[in-house]
C-alpha cells in the first residue's frame, strides 16, 4: 500500500460544512481524450470526501471523439448542475484554444488556470496562471497525465492568491488512494504527476 | 454518481429482475450500472444488451407479464424503434412493475433529434415521470415501480442528458433482491387481444389514466409553500433545478410560486383547476415539447412554448431560463455576450480503421453516392465519404432507394453504403434481404470493428460475450450476409490499404455487372479495452522533405495526428497523438510520408 491516507479525524462529516466560502463553481474545459471526465470525478469525490454537496455535468458521446469537452463542477448548496455565464470562479483550461469559446463563463474576478506555454491570447481581462502541463507530462514519461499536473498546480496556486479551493491537495491525494486502491503502479504515477503540478504551483510566479 | 448510475442503483434497490437495453447516448451507462451491482452483490438479475430497442422492450415486457419487475432503457430515438410494442403494451398493461427509461437529449448533444419522449408517452397513453436530478431519478425508479404495479400499466421514466450525465452525491438505500418467481396466467383476451377486446382494453386504459391523474405520490409539488403570489412558474425535469437556483439568485422565490411537476402526463386534473383558479399569470418551463402546457386547456393565463415565451428549439440552458424568467417577471438583465466561435469538430481517432475504410472507398469508387448510418463512423463526414445519414439501418435502404430511382430514370450511378457492425445487426439485416430480393445493385461495406464503439464499446451479437462479460454464442456477419442471398461477400483489412482498395474495386465491378456486393472491413476499434491486449506492430511515420505542403493528407484523410506546420509550410506528424497505424504512408500523393525507425 502506498501510504497517503490522512488520519481518520481529518474527515468531516457529510453536510457538516456549508459556508458560502465553500460554494464554488469550476468549469473544466478541454478536448476528447485529455481525461476531463477523470478530473471532474476526482474533484467531485474530493467534495464528497469533505462532506460537501456537489453537482457535476459531463460531456459524453460524439464529442468525446476529439471534440470539445466541458465539465461543470458546482460545490456547495446549488440545485442546477450547469454553471451560468459569468458565474465560474475558476476555469480549468486543458486545451488553450477553448479559451475564446469558454471565457464568458468566468465570473468577474475569476481565475483561469491554463495548460499553456505562455499566457493564452485573449485573457487580458482575467487573471491567468499558466503551466506547460503537456510538456511536463511528456518529461515524466506520462503523456496522459497533464490533467493531474494541472489539477495539482491549480490547487496550490489558488490557495496562494487567497482563492482557497474547497479541497486541499491532501484531500485529492486521499481520494486518489481510495480510487486506485490495489493498483499501486497507476496510483504512484498519478500521485507523482499530481505532486509535480502541486510543487510547480507553490513556486509559480503569480 | 451520475444519473445513469443512480437509476441503476434505484433498480437494484427496488428488486428489478430483468434489465434490457440497446446502447445509445445519453442512456448507455444505465445497464453497466446494473451489471456492477449484480456482480458486486451477486444479485439474480437477467441483464442483456439486446439487438435493438424493439426486441429489448419485448423481452422486458414479457418478464413483466410473468410478474417480475423489469426495465428497458434506451435513448429517445431508440424509443421510435420500440414504439410498436409500446403502443400495444399500454393497452394490455403490465403485471410486475415495468419501467421504460427513454433518455432525451435536448440540444441535441449526441442525437439525430430533440424529440420529447413524454409526447410519446402521451401518444401511447402511459404515465411518464420527469426527474430533475440524479438523486430524483433514483427515487423515481421506486415511484415508477409502485405506480406501474398499482395500475398495471407500463411507466415511462424520462431523464434528459443533464440528468443522465449530471453527477451528484447520492444516498444509497438497502438493496432488496427480488424473491418473486415467474408465473404466467393464461388470459388470451388480454395478452392476445383481437380488435374487439382492444376496444375494451382501451376503455380500461382511459380509466386507469383518470385515476393516475389523481395519484397522490406523483402530484405536482409547490417548492416554496410559504410564498403568497398571483404568479406561478411551473417546471419539470432538469429545468426545475435550473429555475430554482435562478429564482433564488434573482430574489423571486418569495414573490413567485414555483411548482415541480414530476408526472407531466397525465397532468393531475385537480392541479390544473387549482392553478387556473389561484394564479393570474402562469409560466410553463419544460423540455422539449409543450406537454404540460398543452394539458392546461384554458390558455388565457398561460405562457410557454405555444406562445413563443420559450424558444421552440434547443436546450433550455440556465442562461436561457434566466432570460425567460427576467422577461416574465419584468426584471432587467444585462445583455449576455456569448461568443459563437465554432469549436473543434469531433473526429475519428488517430489510426481509426474507419478512416482507412473511408479513404479506400473514396479511392476505389470516387464520386459515388455514399449512404451511411449512425455511429462513430458518421464522422466519415469529415473525409467527404458520407452523403447521407438518416437513422439506424437506413444506409442500406437508402442505397436501394437511390438505385431504384436512378434505374427508373435510365441513369447509371455508383452507390456505396457504409454501416457499422452493431447497426447492421440492429436494423440492417431486413434492409439487406429486401435489397437482394429487389436486385438493388450497390456496394455495401460493413465496418466491422467488433464493438458498439460510439456509446462505450458494448458487445455486438458477433462479439460472443454478454453484458456481464460471460461467453455467449457469436453470430458470424459473413454467414448472415451470405444467407441473405448475397453472392459477393468478402472480408478485408482496411489497414492493408492497397489490397483493401483492390477488393473494393472488384466489389464495385460485381455490383455493376451482377448484383449487390458486400465487403466486410474488419479491424477492431482502437479504444476497445477488450482488444487492446492484442499486440500490433507499430509503424512509426515521419514527413520527409518531399512534402510540398499541398495539404492533401489533411483535407482528404484528416487524421488528427497530421498537422500543418505553418513555419515549415508542410505537414508534420504529432507523435503524441499518432497511433502508428501507418495508413498515411499510402495517402500522400508525393510519397512524402515514410516509415521510419525509432530507437
Ligand atoms: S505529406 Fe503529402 S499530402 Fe501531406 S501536405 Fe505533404 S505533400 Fe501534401
Ligand atoms: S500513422 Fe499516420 S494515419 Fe496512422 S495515426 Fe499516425 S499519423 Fe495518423
Amino acid at each position: 500500500m502506498y501510504p497517503c491516507l490522512p488520519e481518520e479525524g481529518d474527515r468531516k462529516g457529510r453536510g457538516a460544512v456549508n459556508s458560502s466560502s465553500e460554494k464554488q463553481q469550476i468549469l473544466i474545459s478541454g478536448v476528447g481524450g485529455q481525461g476531463i471526465l477523470f478530473i471532474t470525478r476526482l474533484l467531485a469525490e474530493a467534495a464528497i470526501y469533505k462532506g460537501l454537496p456537489v453537482l457535476t455535468a459531463e460531456t459524453h458521446g460524439m464529442a468525446q471523439r476529439g471534440g470539445i469537452v466541458m465539465s461543470h463542477l458546482k460545490v456547495g448548496g446549488f440545485s442546477s448542475p450547469l454553471i451560468r455565464p459569468g458565474k465560474a470562479d475558476v476555469l480549468l483550461l486543458l486545451h488553450e484554444e477553448n479559451l475564446k469559446g469558454h471565457l464568458y463563463y468566468l465570473a468577474h474576478g475569476g481565475i483561469v488556470i491554463a495548460n499553456s506555454v505562455l499566457r493564452p491570447d485573449g485573457t487580458e481581462a482575467a487573471k491567468v496562471i499558466s503551466i506547460d502541463a503537456a510538456s511536463l507530462a511528456k518529461k515524466i514519461q506520462q503523456p496522459k497525465s497533464a490533467n493531474l499536473i494541472l489539477t495539482g498546480f491549480a490547487l496550490s496556486s489558488l490557495s496562494r492568491i487567497g482563492n482557497r479551493p474547497y479541497c486541499s491537495p491532501a484531500d485529492i491525494r486521499a481520494v486518489l488512494c481510495q480510487k486506485m486502491a490495489g493498483r499501486d503502479k497507476i496510483l504512484r504515477a498519478s500521485l507523482d504527476a499530481f505532486d509535480l503540478g502541486m510543487l510547480r504551483g507553490q513556486e509559480a510566479k503569480i | 454518481m451520475i444519473g445513469n448510475e443512480a437509476m441503476a442503483r434505484g433498480l437494484v434497490e427496488n428488486g428489478c429482475s430483468m434489465a434490457l437495453s440497446y446502447p445509445g447516448t445519453p442512456a448507455s451507462e444505465i445497464l453497466p450500472g446494473v451489471v456492477k451491482w449484480k456482480t458486486e452483490l451477486s444479485l439474480p438479475i437477467h441483464i442483456q444488451w439486446a439487438i435493438n430497442e424493439k426486441i429489448a422492450f419485448e423481452i422486458a415486457y414479457a418478464g413483466s407479464i410473468a410478474g417480475l419487475r423489469t426495465v428497458v432503457s434506451m435513448k429517445q430515438v431508440g424509443l421510435n424503434v420500440a414504439s410498436d410494442p409500446l403502443m400495444s403494451a399500454a393497452y394490455m398493461g403490465s403485471k410486475g412493475g415495468f419501467i421504460v427509461i427513454s433518455a432525451d437529449d435536448p440540444g441535441p448533444h449526441s442525437s439525430q433529434t430533440e424529440q420529447d419522449s413524454r409526447l410519446m408517452a402521451m401518444f401511447a397513453k402511459v404515465p411518464v415521470l420527469d426527474p430533475a436530478s440524479p438523486e430524483q431519478a433514483k427515487e423515481f425508479v421506486g415511484l415508477a415501480y409502485k405506480l406501474s404495479e398499482a395500475f398495471e400499466v407500463p411507466v415511462m421514466l424520462r431523464p434528459t442528458t443533464r440528468v443522465c450525465h449530471g453527477g451528484q452525491d447520492v444516498e444509497l438505500k438497502d438493496v432488496k433482491p427480488s424473491d418473486r418467481a415467474a408465473a404466467f396466467k393464461r388470459d388470451p383476451a388480454r395478452w392476445a387481444a383481437t380488435p374487439k377486446f382492444r376496444y375494451l382494453l382501451h376503455s380500461k386504459l382511459n380509466e386507469k389514466l383518470s385515476a393516475i391523474a389523481a395519484n397522490e405520490d406523483t402530484k405536482p409539488r409547490l417548492l416554496n409553500p410559504d410564498t403568497v403570489s398571483s404568479t406561478a412558474v411551473i417546471t419539470s425535469g432538469v429545468a426545475v433545478a435550473h429555475t430554482q437556483e435562478i429564482m433564488a439568485d434573482l430574489g423571486l422565490l418569495n414573490s413567485v410560486a414555483l411548482y415541480q411537476v414530476s408526472q407531466p402526463f397525465p397532468l393531475h386534473s385537480a392541479f390544473i383547476e387549482e392553478i387556473l383558479g389561484k394564479y393570474e399569470r402562469i409560466l410553463v418551463i419544460e423540455e422539449s415539447a409543450p406537454v404540460i402546457e398543452m394539458q392546461i386547456a384554458d390558455r388565457h393565463k398561460v405562457k410557454g412554448r405555444l406562445n413563443g415565451a420559450i424558444p421552440a428549439a434547443g436546450e433550455l440552458l440556465p442562461e436561457v431560463i434566466e432570460g425567460i424568467l427576467s422577461k416574465f417577471c419584468a426584471i432587467s438583465q444585462p445583455e449576455l455576450n456569448i461568443p459563437t466561435t465554432v469549436g473543434r469538430k469531433p473526429s475519428l481517432c488517430a489510426g481509426c480503421p474507419h478512416r482507412a475504410s473511408f479513404f479506400a472507398i473514396k479511392r476505389a469508387v470516387p464520386g459515388a453516392i455514399y449512404t451511411s448510418d449512425i455511429g462513430c463512423y458518421t464522422l466519415g463526414l469529415n473525409l467527404g465519404a458520407i452523403d447521407t445519414a438518416l437513422c439506424m439501418g437506413a444506409s442500406i435502404s437508402q442505397a436501394a432507394g437511390f438505385y431504384q430511382a436512378f434505374k427508373l430514370s435510365g441513369k447509371d450511378t455508383d452507390i456505396v453504403a457504409t454501416i457499422g457492425d452493431s447497426t447492421f445487426f440492429h436494423a440492417g439485416v431486413p434492409a439487406l434481404i429486401d435489397a437482394v430480393v429487389q436486385d438493388a445493385r450497390f456496394v455495401l461495406v460493413v465496418l466491422d470493428n467488433s464493438t458498439t464503439a460510439m456509446t462505450g464499446n458494448q458487445p455486438t451479437p458477433a462479439t460472443g460475450i454478454d453484458a456481464c462479460g460471460n461467453p455467449r454464442a457469436s453470430i458470424s456477419i459473413e454467414g448472415l450476409v451470405k444467407s441473405c442471398g448475397v453472392k459477393f461477400c468478402r472480408v478485408g483489412d482496411p489497414y492493408n490499404m492497397p489490397r483493401f482498395t483492390k477488393l473494393l474495386k472488384s466489389a464495385h465491378r460485381h455490383s455493376l455487372e451482377k448484383g449487390l456486393a458486400v465487403v466486410i472491413s474488419r479491424r477492431p476499434c482502437l479504444v476497445d479495452k477488450r482488444v487492446k491486449e492484442v499486440k500490433r506492430e507499430r509503424i512509426d511515420v515521419a514527413v520527409s522533405s518531399a512534402c510540398d505542403g499541398c495539404s492533401y493528407c489533411i483535407k482528404q484523410f484528416e487524421c488528427p495526428a497530421i498537422e500543418f506546420d505553418q513555419a515549415g509550410k508542410r505537414a508534420r506528424i504529432n507523435q503524441l497523438m499518432c497511433s502508428g497505424c501507418g495508413i498515411c504512408i499510402h495517402v500522400c500523393p508525393k510519397k512524402a510520408i515514410e516509415k521510419v525507425e525509432v530507437q
